[in-house]
């Protein structure tokens, strides 16, 4: 697979609008791979219809992402464990 | 996360396609150095485009400030670097990202090493730390492909002030035989050269083009600096 444009920084806007906290500093456990990254680092691909995140060790799908004006869905079925930093002011 | 009215209160042309605007948003909350925000244009038909862009200002500047380079089959960057004009209005929501950010609250050693436009929310990080007064050594690399090219190139110069800040520029196509300095890419070699030793253990943010973060934060790792202390941030090949 080519070279991902983006990371999961750039979708922090958008899971800023799902998420009570800061998604990018959250750490996920692949459910493929089992390796561990904060969400800023994940793969991400915006071409999708909606977003998809994938690991950036396996490249396995972690989170996808669909919008419509009226309401958004979220796929984590990539995803064995989400560890959620304490918050920080911003 | 709600979308803010901002209103173009300046614009500046950094490079031949590159601009930075000023811009007024009333309720602006306020950022961490290193942030971004998502930009939204809403065409007259209702179409809207979407993309996210760093922020440039330093924490607690008077105007929050957004660099862009101009992508000309881009649906955003076309608009903000040649249409918006000041008195102009778009949304904004932010600051996200709470990631690539540098708070500037211990004298850890920093290093920043940016492609591109990635050097924007590094010069976030400088501005900051040139703000504060802050005494924790810091490190620009940044790389660029001409001298024509460097974003901020009068500011640079003034920011390196030999002292707490130090600022390395290569360039990757410059021709001109008056540049005397680094060329070609940010490789291990430079980045050996110039950067801190390991044992340092300084804080390293790598932002720019996948290609560039990849090869930067690979060096730096090889060179023993810790994976956990090199955050990066990718912005695509060609910028947003």
């Amino acid at each position: 697979m080519s070279q991902a444009p983006f990371d999961g920084n750039v979708t922090a806007g958008d899971l800023a609008d799902i998420f009570a906290f800061d998604a990018t500093t959250a750490i996920t456990t692949c459910a493929t791979c089992r390796h561990t990254h904060p969400i800023a680092t994940l793969r991400a691909y915006l071409q999708a219809p909606g977003m998809v995140l994938r690991c950036a060790s396996c490249d396995a799908v972690q989170i996808r992402f669909v919008r419509s004006p009226a309401r958004a869905w979220v796929d984590l079925r990539g995803i064995a464990m989400l560890e959620i930093p304490p918050s920080t002011e911003g | 996360m709600l979308w803010l009215v901002a209103t173009v209160a300046e614009t500046i042309a950094e490079t031949a396609r590159t601009t930075t605007l000023r811009l007024d948003v009333p309720v602006w909350p306020g950022h961490r150095a290193g942030q971004h925000v998502d930009v939204r244009l809403t065409a007259e038909d209702g179409y809207q485009a979407q993309r996210s862009y760093s922020i440039a200002s330093p924490p607690g500047a008077d105007r929050l400030e957004l660099t862009v380079v101009r992508i000309d089959d881009g649906d955003v960057s076309p608009y903000l670097t040649t249409v918006a004009e000041v008195g102009d209005q778009f949304e904004v929501r932010g600051p996200v990202g709470g990631w690539f950010v540098w708070d500037g609250d211990d004298t850890t050693p920093v290093l920043l090493v940016g492609g591109g436009s990635g050097v924007v929310p590094l010069m976030a990080m400088m501005r900051h730390h040139t703000r504060t007064g802050s005494t924790a050594a810091m490190q620009l690399v940044y790389s660029a492909r001409t001298l024509d090219d460097v974003i901020y190139r009068d500011e640079l110069t003034t920011l390196a002030d030999g002292g707490h800040r130090a600022v390395t520029l290569t360039l990757t196509r410059e021709a001109s035989p008056q540049w005397t300095g680094h060329c070609g890419r940010v490789d291990t070699d430079l980045l050996d050269e110039v950067g801190w030793p390991p044992p340092v253990r300084p804080r390293c943010y790598v932002c720019g083009p996948t290609p560039f973060v990849e090869a930067v934060s690979l060096a730096l790792v090889g060179l023993g600096h810790e994976a956990a202390r090199v955050k990066t941030e990718r912005f695509g090949p060609t910028g947003a």
